[in-house]
């Protein structure tokens, strides 16, 4: 049955929540292929999550590994196919707790950086999981500055092999997934050497394990790092190779090669051998991280209108958590980020295959700015949304903290991605650089790429709101964030030439500078999210009754970053401190607007129960029956622990009431 | 410490390899020998037995926490000499274990919530117990689940046909002899949890449950045999355990981030990455501007955490002397400033440890780091005792009503007196803006000087909006609820201007003069950090000026290069042993990389060369594709 505190949350709906879903899945027909996958795979009991917070680590991986050989058969059975629309769907239904997932980044690895006899080679005995893949570029003393890899290959011209070595212990191979146990084969990022001179890093297939028994190969030593905050499931590795060798075939060789005789021979850019990651950055932003944030959304806001506690007004019943303010502006704006973020991701998705398809012809012009791009929304969105999550589950009180809410799961994975494929600090100084060039061009009257050219325009102005209304207009928060942008780009920018005129080195400037431009990428970032935003809203205009909320939430998400970052727009006088007020007043009002919403709204995020697999976010609300039942399910009331028998017994009878 | 450290019978595998259970078995094998070896080395001290337990359970909860810290002190503070007779001596010889039942599943903070009830039954001179819905079964009392056979339930009294409040009962759970659950009582282990693995926290559900009239404690309030009640003096009374609980908060607000900036700014001087000048060695990250951004205001946060802990336990423990001579007068400034202080600090810490994890990157998010540990078991203290919202709403309450005594004439005493000034102002609006440019951002007095105007401000806005509210609708809970964000902010801000006071206070009192030094820069980067972070209160109040900002943001960058020199040696200065620490990145001699490794081969999954799930899937599924 349903809680009669959610039931009547629905009932009050401004929107229809089916049309709004399917908005967000991009057309009904979507809504209609997902549900049909999400269904096939919950339904299966393989797939099933129910236990997963009881188990070990050793149980996780193992599922793990069970769900990933299952799907192969599921897969075929279903009729799916990795390019059918349903493909997409399929890790969004199991949670991402499977295995092989880098089996997926090596063949991609493959298929971008490999030549076509490599590819026809490979990918074949991947698909057909002849073999495991994994990707192993991180190192145990070296993560996102590549440059820095000691791993080294050596390129032995009378054999026609490279020899692979790890120099020393910082130099093994670490974090890699599914290297710790499952493959057999990896690609190793190692320093190319060839006649004593050094080319830089490179990508190598590698065999570690037996294809017969799994032993692992000559010269191979690997195991799994231990246990983390999650991805317990996963086998996340280390790898030391000691002479190594491996045919010359073995380098991918899409754009650079060395032939038989050892000469090196490079054609188009260096920096495609980055392309993957580029790659994996975007494809992470939606699966692992808004997809959580939505979820955290939705457990935290269901849960708010179920609790109850204290009295609003004498005399009646205590009151729904979610009608205290302070509880709104906790959930909401987390809220309001999930639909900004997931239009933000449309946008870049977009952005990306224009840019891919121009690599596809060899022609890397876009690379700068996909790549700077990727960078900072990977940043800014990682960062937003782990903070977020954690706020959810802190609202929760106490009952956020047990496994079966499904937050605690649900934080320690999102916030792994903000250091994993580019830790955020210097990805967003990426991000900066490539701002500080665009706004040098752009100053001088050069063409830059049109997301940028915002940068060209110096126009000191102040906001000419009058009003708390006058916020509520798209036009006006987009101008203040844009000048907020302008502002702290161009003053860096003024900075750091200052800083060069003034006589000191160029590599101490930047360090000098480096705590403002991740403050002026941040806010670049912000700017677009929220043009972005804007524009989304605008484009919906005739879907009415979507458009209205979608508009709210615009609004609130806008605000709420002027209000939590005032001091950025009251520094030069562009908001006065009385339109300050007005922003908060209009923010604080808004938090009340979207309230009556907000439970359609993450209803709208379509999650299953199953998906959710948290105690707190049920649909029908049956909180605290539903975390009594599961409670008793755990292993600690099943079994009689030995504690008490080994030591509670002696305890509480003999040894000590003799002391 | 070396006592416990040395003992063999203390060691044992790393707790990252174990399972819940094994945990939880190996937390009550070490709390049993524990307290044999206590009685055993006749330890007796509060403060001895402290440290002891402390470094038995490397600072980690435990499943006698309850009953050595809730059950034997209420004992001895609220019952009779009779009821001190029959379970006292039983508990300290550890016959009955115990724990303290008064969180229910589905009410926490508001007490008056509880739907426990003990009703009165004049004819058996007993009270029977029950928990009539789902959300009134007890959830989250820690050592209920598994361990304890008795516990303190608090529950509403019903006798004579009314209902008298919340009261507290000593309830047999278990049979002694067997453990097994006593007819009429359900209880077990509430599940996995974010962290506290080796605390069964658990729920009890009573049905018809009779215990005897004298199992209530019965000290202040009491029911005679016929059902008569009779009150208790005062109810104020209770402040001061919480007081008292929620200093201890603090204090570990400032331990947690002491230990994580411990670990984290080791391992920055350890690790290598990149270049900062072309063709030199990979320079340690430590001396990264934004890597110093991240730790030092953290350091600098941990060390300020570390003063306001003690401040408040010296300031409890003085008035404390008062309370038992009745004198009440100061209780109400503690308890309002505690409650704030305790979600402050509480706050920032949960924020700063996740910081110092993020900022050993991956490797941090390794459990060999030591941080995860050190953040689960720390974040739920932004909820327990007190949730942290409803905590600054109770400090807002208090600045608000002495905000309403200045507002009609009356001066205000303590760490509000500042209040005392904003009538003085109302009548000088030039006041605020003249005073501007006597803001001297390298002078820790002045800085003190700002943070009061901020407070003062924010204080009196969010005064003055909830009057607003007021004048616009009927209800005060309505009004009181439409400016709760307002009145946060205005508790943070207090908060956040005693704690710049109380720093800057220490400072005078460090007599060696490179002590003094150090810390005054430490002090200086806590309150400009704390400004450049809100730099929209401090210019819309017109307190600093937009160059005045500019000039802190650019004095904060400047301190961080004063500081790098000394971070080692500073978070050195915690002091904290290598087995307290329990981290591999945080080891005292930096040798990082060498124990990673050694500790990543005793993975459970590494136990076998080939994994059985090869066998088990990877091998059919080769054959059959």
């Amino acid at each position: 049955s349903m809680n009669p505190d959610l039931a009547s949350e629905r009932q009050t709906a401004s929107f229809s929540v089916e049309k709004l879903t399917a908005w967000l899945d991009g057309g009904a027909e979507h809504t209609r292929i997902r549900r049909a996958v999400v269904e096939a795979i919950e339904s299966d009991p393989v797939f099933s999550r129910e236990n997963q917070y009881f188990q070990t680590q050793n149980e996780r991986y193992e599922a793990a590994v069970r769900k990933a050989v299952h799907l192969q058969k599921k897969m075929h059975e279903m009729g799916w196919t990795e390019d059918g629309p349903e493909f997409k769907y399929i890790y969004r239904a199991l949670s991402g707790d499977i295995a092989f997932l880098l089996h997926r980044v090596f063949m991609r690895s493959i298929s971008v950086l490999g030549s076509d006899k490599q590819i026809a080679k490979w990918i074949p005995l991947a698909t057909q999981y002849q073999l495991i893949g994994s990707y192993a570029q991180t190192e145990l003393g070296h993560g996102t500055y590549l440059q820095g890899l000691e791993t080294t290959a050596v390129f032995d011209t009378t054999t026609q092999e490279f020899i692979l070595n790890t120099p020393k212990i910082s130099a093994m191979k670490w974090w890699p997934g599914d290297m710790g146990r499952s493959a057999t084969h990896t690609v190793v990022f190692a320093q190319l050497y060839v006649h004593g001179k050094c080319y830089g890093v490179h990508p190598f297939i590698v065999q570690i394990r037996s294809l017969q028994d799994h032993s692992l190969c000559p010269g191979i030593i690997a195991g799994d790092i231990g246990p983390k905050m999650n991805f317990e499931h996963i086998d996340n590795g280390y790898l030391m190779l000691q002479n190594v060798r491996i045919p010359r075939e073995n380098m991918l060789n899409k754009f650079c090669e060395v032939q038989p005789d050892g000469t090196y021979v490079s054609q188009g850019s260096q920096k495609i051998n980055y392309f993957t990651m580029t790659t994996v950055r975007i494809s992470l932003i939606s699966d692992e991280v808004i997809i959580p944030l939505m979820k955290a959304c939705t457990i935290a806001i269901r849960y708010s209108v179920v609790r109850r506690q204290s009295k609003l007004k004498p005399g009646e019943e205590e009151a729904k958590i979610l009608d205290y303010q302070t509880q709104q502006e906790k959930l909401l704006p987390p809220l309001a980020a999930a639909y900004a973020f997931h239009f933000i991701n449309n946008y870049l998705q977009e952005l990306f295959n224009r840019g891919y398809g121009e690599i596809q012809r060899k022609n890397f012009d876009t690379l700068p700015e996909l790549h700077a791009f990727s960078s900072g929304f990977k940043a800014l969105v990682t960062q937003y949304c782990t903070s977020a999550v954690d706020i959810c589950l802190r609202a929760c009180g106490g009952h956020g903290y047990s496994l079966l809410s499904g937050l605690p799961s649900l934080y320690t994975k999102i916030v792994a991605s903000c250091i994993y494929e580019g830790e955020n600090t210097i990805l967003l100084l990426q991000t900066a650089r490539f701002l500080i060039k665009c706004f040098t061009a752009a100053r001088a009257g050069q063409p830059v790429p049109p997301s940028v050219t915002y940068l060209a325009a110096v126009k000191p102005e102040k906001c000419p709101a009058k009003n708390k209304l006058d916020f509520l207009c798209p036009e006006t928060y987009t101008k203040a964030y844009q000048h907020m942008a302008v502002r702290l780009v161009s003053s860096t920018a003024a900075k750091l030439q200052d800083l060069i005129q003034s006589g000191v080195k160029k590599h101490d400037v930047w360090n000098q500078c480096t705590v403002q431009l991740v403050q002026a990428a941040k806010a670049h970032c912000h700017y677009i999210t929220v043009k972005n935003f804007v524009e989304t809203v605008e484009k919906l205009e005739t879907k009415a009754g979507i458009q209205k909320i979608m508009k709210h939430l615009c609004d609130l998400f806008a605000l709420h970053g002027i209000f939590s970052n005032a001091g950025l727009f009251l520094h030069d006088g562009y908001l006065s401190g009385a339109q300050m007020d007005m922003v908060t007043a209009s923010y604080l009002d808004l938090l009340a607007v979207v309230r009556k919403d907000a439970v359609p709204l993450v209803d709208a995020f379509d999650f299953t129960d199953k998906s959710l697999n948290s105690a707190l976010g049920s649909y029908d609300g049956q909180v605290y029956q539903r975390l009594y039942e599961w409670a008793q399910k755990s292993p600690t009331n099943k079994q009689m622990s030995p504690a008490y028998e080994r030591y509670l017994k002696p305890l509480l009878h003999n040894t000590l009431s003799k002391l | 410490e070396a006592l416990v450290i040395n003992d063999p019978d203390f060691q044992h595998e790393d707790l990252n390899f174990l399972s819940r259970s094994q945990r939880y078995e190996q937390a009550i094998r070490k709390s049993s020998l524990m307290v044999m070896k206590l009685r055993e080395y006749g330890i007796a001290d509060p403060q001895e037995i402290y440290w002891f337990k402390s470094f038995v359970h490397r600072g980690r909860p435990e499943p006698l926490d309850l009953h050595l810290g809730m059950f034997l002190p209420t004992l001895l503070t609220q019952a009779t000499p009779e009821q001190q007779d029959r379970f006292f001596m039983p508990a300290w010889n550890l016959e009955i274990i115990g724990t303290y039942a008064q969180t229910e599943m589905g009410h926490g903070t508001h007490l008056r919530g509880l739907e426990t009830t003990a009703t009165y039954d004049p004819a058996t001179q007993e009270f029977i117990l029950n928990s009539p819905t789902v959300t009134s079964i007890k959830w989250w009392p820690g050592g209920l689940g598994k361990t304890s056979n008795h516990a303190i339930v608090l529950a509403q009294l019903y006798t004579q046909g009314q209902c008298k409040g919340l009261h507290a009962f000593i309830v047999p759970i278990r049979q002694l002899g067997t453990h097994e659950p006593l007819p009429g009582i359900t209880v077990g282990d509430i599940g996995p949890k974010f962290g506290y693995d080796e605390m069964d926290n658990g729920y009890l559900k009573m049905d018809n449950f009779r215990i005897p009239r004298e199992n209530m404690l019965m000290k202040y309030a009491q029911v005679e045999p016929d059902g008569t009640y009779v009150k208790p003096l005062s109810d104020k009374l209770t402040y001061g355990t919480m007081v008292f609980i929620r200093s201890l908060i603090v204090g570990d607000s400032a331990r947690s981030l002491s230990r994580a900036c411990t670990i984290a700014i080791r391992y920055s001087a350890v690790r290598h990455q990149s270049e900062l000048k072309p063709g030199e060695p990979e320079p340690q990250i430590l001396d990264y501007q934004t890597q110093q951004y991240k730790l030092f205001p953290l350091l600098a946060t941990a060390y300020a955490f570390h003063f306001v802990g003690a401040y408040i336990k010296d300031t409890y423990h003085r008035i404390s002397g008062d309370i038992n001579e009745g004198d009440l007068s100061e209780l109400p400034e503690l308890h309002a400033l505690t409650a704030g202080l305790k979600a402050f600090t509480s706050w920032t810490a949960n924020a700063g440890i996740e910081e110092c994890r993020m900022a050993c990157g991956g490797h941090g998010y390794s459990r060999c780091s030591g941080i995860p540990d050190i953040y689960v078991t720390f974040t739920p203290s932004c909820t327990y005792e007190g949730e942290n919202t409803v905590m600054m709403l109770q400090t807002a309450r208090f600045l608000v009503k002495s905000y309403t005594q200045v507002s009609s004439g009356q001066r205000v005493t303590g760490m509000v007196s500042y209040l005392n000034d904003l009538s003085r102002q109302r009548i000088q609006p030039q006041h605020v803006a003249a005073r501007t440019v006597t803001v001297r951002i390298n002078d820790p007095v002045s800085l003190v000087e700002a943070y009061k105007a901020r407070a003062a401000r924010l204080v009196e806005a969010a005064a003055k909006n909830l009057q607003a509210e007021l004048n616009h609708r009927k209800s005060k809970e309505d009004a009181w609820n439409r400016t709760s964000v307002d009145l946060v902010r205005a508790s943070e801000s207090h908060c956040h201007y005693v704690i710049v006071k109380l720093f800057t206070a220490k400072l005078s009192e460090i007599s060696n003069a490179a002590v003094r030094a150090v810390l005054t820069e430490l002090c200086l980067l806590y309150a400009l950090y704390g400004i450049s972070k809100n730099t929209g209160d401090f210019l819309q109040a017109g307190i600093l000026t937009d160059t005045q900002i500019t000039q802190v943001n650019q004095r904060v960058k400047e301190l961080l290069a004063i500081i790098r020199p000394n971070a080692v040696a500073l978070v050195d200065s915690f002091d904290f042993h290598d087995v307290h620490l329990g981290s591999v990145l945080g080891r005292y001699d930096g040798n990082v990389y060498e124990n990673m490794f050694e500790w990543a081969k005793k993975s459970p999954l590494n136990k076998t060369e080939v994994h059985e799930s090869f066998h088990k899937h990877l091998k059919p599924m080769q054959a059959k594709l």
